[in-house]
């Protein structure tokens, strides 16, 4: 194996020469034979009544094959889409999850839900059929803010406050009690930003109904192509999970957003056998916005309480969060045990307890999107760590380090028992690379020239590796969250690695080539990677949460393990040597001792051809598989430093300098893992100064199009200054820990530490606009003639 | 998108006898606007009247001491115009800065000022500049011509065939852009000719592009950036949105005033 492809090596992406060059395969790429279009009639109102649907029209028009309505699911006997984690109440009782259906039956919930589908033979028919299907609504008000969500019309009957879960976790009395002995209380209000999550290729749907075998088949732009014919077959009810295959090829970018099985691909795969076609669907980018599952969106409160030695005693955290207008697949979990279990950061809190109210409104589905409540949970955290040590007159670095876990492992009061860990370390070459000390000179020399400098810290940590199937099933997931590998070795020797994970975008064709050559000592063109198709892999659980370095590429390992060790058994029969003295190194087999030796196609060829086994004894062949459930979950952490210079007279920031230190423990592609950083970081600014999804009183989405809603681009963003620590993950064999979704988690209390210290209050909200950073300036308390 | 006519006329006259005839067609010139609106359904025109053929209408040359464009002038071509960037450097400055590389191949300058959008750029130009905008019917000048967001002087059937811009001694554009689009929140231009001082506005009035009588007074005694200090302009007549508040668009005329200012009488 050569040390440029082997583990720890920045190997160059395999998959981009056809992404670079347009030769990619996208759902919209792919078209079948006699394929029909679907165009979904969507509610133009947040909330009504369905008095009178009348399809008769549209049937007639053009073109048109079929026009299907939720009356049609309900005769099929098609079920809702479901949410997959159940939450109980405080009381223990279970959370109140309305139905969802495909397509709406009597009721609309948010503008862009789901009314009708016409399909035609051109997209064009389908879209001008639409016009002439005549909906009579009942308008009812629209429930848009959450702190008005209780009193308002009842979105479900199921919950007539609009309240899903009211849910808490941690230990009230003994919170109360360190909150008792406190000597400084530190509070603070946040509103965490609604996102939409504007994945460079929309979503898309092509159903498939073979009449001659009964198959159908559903290509779609899914992180989990497994999961979601899981959820078709089992609960849905489309075909029995032998019927229904799913294909998820190339997918360009999820993000979370592409986790979930949503309506389209439902009714597309439903509707395929109704109108005898192939049905295809690709979401414009205005139903992208309206319709992809939104992310974040928490109103919190938070109290710190600190000893008279700027010790924390204590946590205490309140946060709403809006789950839209219905429970999309995961949404339930994502501000309560994605969340809730991460606010202890990376300190030392004796005592934490948060409640969290789970809202129904009027708005797009609200789930997990890229990080899924750890965030929001770093956020609050992160917020509240700076400000306390503002107001205790501690230099914030210094704050930090106080607080922090410096033994492991450690058990939170929240679950969380984080394995390992060194935060002085990363927070040391943080304040290095930052040249954190020359800062007071740098903040002279920008009020010299009319700006406000700011430096604000972000010290996060995320569980990842999601997730110990047992734990998760404890805590209410419908799911295990291991995953599955098969290594399958051809009789020449390259090697097929099948895997439940997806990628896209990750680089999992470079990075799981890159780990298997290394293991099996061959060549890194020898290996190749498939996934996402149901029929070619294994079931599998899929890609987010940072989990496919350490859950998935921990399968993987397993199953090579398993192949050296048929291997050896293999080359002991053709070296005809006993199979404890056969070893493997650098790709050979080899008899201890001698100099009798295979290489590993060789072994292969010889698994094959079988001709010296026994035929009973061995059986012929290579391939193995394994499927892994991790034993924790990882906990990548890092200190991420950000430093702003802001234009009073305009309230424009500039961000001047960024220092992210992780540690992700071992690390298999550096290169790779420096690109998830920055593309992390970049999510994160967006949320800190740019995005922000913005409903009106009606429920009408006006951040509906690029025109009001502001994505992050290049110029937005300084060079990035990546540092790494390393502890390596106790609880996986590869020592991995994840890196996706760091830098969309430390960057948005970074950014917002660094413009509260920079315009010297706290009163910042986010997206930090240049309107609402120049509002800040002007209620500043720090006014430049002062400095 | 509807199903529409095409027609692609070879003079401005032909263009003027299609539209004539087509009750419900419209001109179509760069289309940076008309298209992405008939795409999302938003219009429907039963004819496209298409610009990009006829002969006449596109190019730059110095008339005198005015620089003339013709109405299908691309931006791009505006921006990387030598006769342009000696003349009024802020005019191309102003074309290098409108949408993207996208817009600047296509979009024109004659349909970005009959469209009159509230939030482009070319109207304050035109407005600081004192142009004069040449049609197939009159020529009209550019205080007479912009009336109000997306309406203009033009009449029924009259087609922006030139525009004609005195060249000012001193001129420069500064544009506060909307973080979302890129368009325009606060954009100003202003120019100097001889005593007359003109200050334009885009971007920042609820009714289209206007003149800054503040600016224009301060900047008329001494043409210099810190004669804008302590300008105060007036929120009432200014928009208000989810990006910027009446208040925050009145703060940052005098502030892009004065950027400006200070660009055009950079050495």
């Amino acid at each position: 194996m050569s040390a440029k492809t082997g583990v720890g090596a920045s190997v160059l992406r395999k998959e981009d020469f056809r992404f670079i060059t347009g030769k990619g395969q996208y759902t919209d790429d792919i078209n079948r034979q006699d394929q029909a279009y679907a165009y979904f009639l969507r509610s133009p109102h947040a909330h009504a009544n369905i008095k009178k649907l009348d399809v008769t029209a549209a049937k007639k028009a053009p073109g048109v094959l079929g026009v299907l309505t939720g009356d049609d699911l309900a005769a099929d006997k098609i079920g809702g889409l479901i949410c997959g984690w159940m939450i109980h109440n405080k009381d223990g009782s279970p959370m109140k999850a309305g139905a969802h259906p495909a397509l709406a039956q009597g009721k609309v919930r948010y503008v862009g839900d789901h009314v009708a589908v016409v399909i035609a033979d051109t997209y064009q028919q389908a879209k001008d059929a639409a016009e002439q299907i005549h909906v009579d609504y009942q308008v009812l008000p629209a429930v848009v803010d959450m702190n008005k969500a209780k009193g308002s019309p009842a979105i479900h009957d199921v919950a007539p406050d609009n309240v899903v879960y009211d849910w808490h976790l941690g230990d009230k009395a003994a919170t109360d009690a360190a909150f008792a002995k406190a000597k400084h209380l530190t509070k603070i209000d946040l509103v965490n930003n609604r996102l939409i999550p504007n994945a460079v290729e929309p979503r898309a749907a092509i159903g498939d109904f073979d009449s001659g075998t009964g198959i159908y088949t559903l290509y779609t732009t899914s992180q989990n192509p497994h999961v979601a014919r899981l959820v078709l077959s089992a609960f849905v009810g489309i075909a029995p999970e032998h019927k229904l295959r799913v294909i998820a090829p190339d997918v360009g970018g999820g993000f979370g957003s592409k986790i979930f099985i949503y309506a389209e691909e439902t009714v597309c795969v439903w509707a395929a056998k109704k109108v005898g076609r192939p049905v295809k669907w690709t979401a414009d980018r205005t139903e992208a916005f309206l319709s992809d599952a939104h992310g974040r969106d928490h109103i919190s409160h938070a109290e710190l309480a600190l000893d008279d030695k700027g010790k924390i005693l204590g946590l205490r955290v309140k946060t709403k969060a809006n789950l839209g207008a219905y429970l999309s697949t995961f949404s339930s979990c994502v501000p309560t045990y994605l969340y809730a279990p991460l606010l202890s950061g990376q300190y030392d809190i004796p005592a934490i307890y948060a409640e969290v109210e789970g809202i129904y409104t009027t708005t797009a589905p609200v789930d997990a999107y890229r990080g899924a409540g750890r965030p929001e949970a770093t956020f609050v955290v992160e917020r509240l760590i700076e400000k306390a040590a503002r107001e205790t007159g501690t230099d914030p670095a210094t704050f930090r380090r106080k607080n922090f876990v410096k033994s492991f492992p450690h058990q939170t009061p929240v679950i969380m028992a984080y394995d390992t860990g060194n935060y002085t370390a990363s927070l040391d070459l943080a304040l290095e690379m930052a040249d954190y000390k020359n800062f007071a000179k740098r903040k002279k020399d920008s009020a010299k020239n009319g700006k406000l400098r700011g430096i604000g810290f972000s010290a996060y940590i995320e569980a990842c590796g999601i997730a110990p199937s047992a734990a998760v099933g404890s805590l209410g997931a419908g799911v295990g969250l291991w995953e599955s590998a098969e290594i399958r070795v051809n009789p020449v020797g390259t090697v097929e690695v099948l895997t439940g994970s997806h990628s896209h975008g990750q680089g999992h064709e470079t990075t799981f080539a890159q780990l298997v050559a290394d293991r099996l000592g061959i060549d890194i063109e020898a290996v190749s990677v498939v996934h996402g198709d149901t029929d070619k892999v294994q079931f599998g659980m899929g890609t987010y949460g940072s989990r496919s370095g350490a859950v998935g590429m921990s399968a993987i390992v397993k199953a090579v393990d398993k192949v050296i060790a048929k291997g050896k058994k293999v080359a002991a029969y053709a070296l005809e040597a006993a199979e404890k003295d056969i070893q493997f190194k650098d790709g050979r087999f080899s008899v201890a001792g001698t100099d009798k030796s295979l290489a590993f196609g060789e072994v292969a060829l010889q698994a094959y051809i079988a001709h010296k086994f026994n035929g009973q004894d061995l059986e012929p062949g290579l391939k193995e598989g394994a499927f892994y459930d991790p034993t924790n979950f990882t906990f990548p952490s890092g200190v991420h430093i950000c430093e702003v210079e802001i234009d009073p007279e305009t309230g424009v920031t500039d961000i001047v300098k960024w220092t992210a230190v992780d540690d992700f423990g071992n690390v298999i592609n550096p290169m790779i893992v420096e690109g998830q950083v920055h593309g992390g970081i970049a999510q994160g600014v967006g949320q800190a100064l740019l995005e922000g999804a913005h409903y009106n009183a009606d429920g009408q989405l006006v951040t509906a199009s690029y025109m009001d809603y502001t994505m992050p681009r290049a110029d937005d963003l300084p060079s990035f200054n990546v540092g790494m620590t390393n502890t390596p993950c106790t609880t996986n064999p590869l020592g991995i820990k994840g890196c996706g979704e760091a830098g969309a988690i430390a960057a948005p209390p970074a950014v917002i530490n660094a413009i509260t210290d920079a315009v010297g209050h706290e009163d910042v909200p986010m997206p930090a606009t240049p309107y609402a950073v120049w509002q800040a300036c002007q209620k500043g308390a720090r006014k430049l003639a002062a400095e | 998108m509807y199903a529409f006519n095409y027609h692609a006329p070879k003079t401005v006259r032909q263009a003027a006898s299609l539209l004539a005839k087509n009750t419900d067609g419209k001109v179509l010139a760069g289309g940076q606007t008309l298209l992405p609106t008939m795409k999302q359904r938003l219009a429907s025109p039963s004819a496209l009247i298409d610009l990009g053929h006829a002969e006449g209408m596109s190019g730059i040359e110095q008339k005198g001491r005015n620089i003339v464009i013709g109405a299908m002038t691309r931006h791009v071509e505006v921006s990387t115009s030598a006769i342009v960037k000696n003349a009024i450097p802020g005019l191309a400055a102003l074309a290098e800065g409108i949408g993207d590389g996208a817009v600047r191949n296509r979009g024109t300058i004659g349909g970005s000022l009959a469209n009159n959008d509230p939030a482009a750029d070319y109207p304050s130009a035109a407005l600081a500049l004192n142009a004069t905008i040449i049609t197939n019917k009159r020529k009209i000048s550019a205080d007479e011509f912009f009336q109000g967001m997306f309406s203009t002087a033009l009449e029924e059937g009259e087609i922006i065939v030139k525009v004609s811009f005195p060249i000012p001694s001193k001129a420069a554009y500064e544009k506060f852009p909307n973080p979302a689009s890129r368009y325009a929140l606060v954009g100003v231009f202003v120019a100097k000719k001889g005593s007359d001082v003109r200050v334009a506005v885009t971007g920042a009035g609820s009714n289209g592009v206007f003149r800054s009588k503040e600016c224009e007074a301060a900047l008329s005694s001494r043409f210099n950036a810190r004669a804008l200090d302590g300008v105060k302009v007036s929120a009432s007549g200014l928009n208000a949105d989810m990006h910027a508040s009446a208040d925050y668009r009145a703060h940052l005329i005098p502030v892009m005033a004065k950027r400006a200012v200070e660009k055009a009488t950079a050495k």
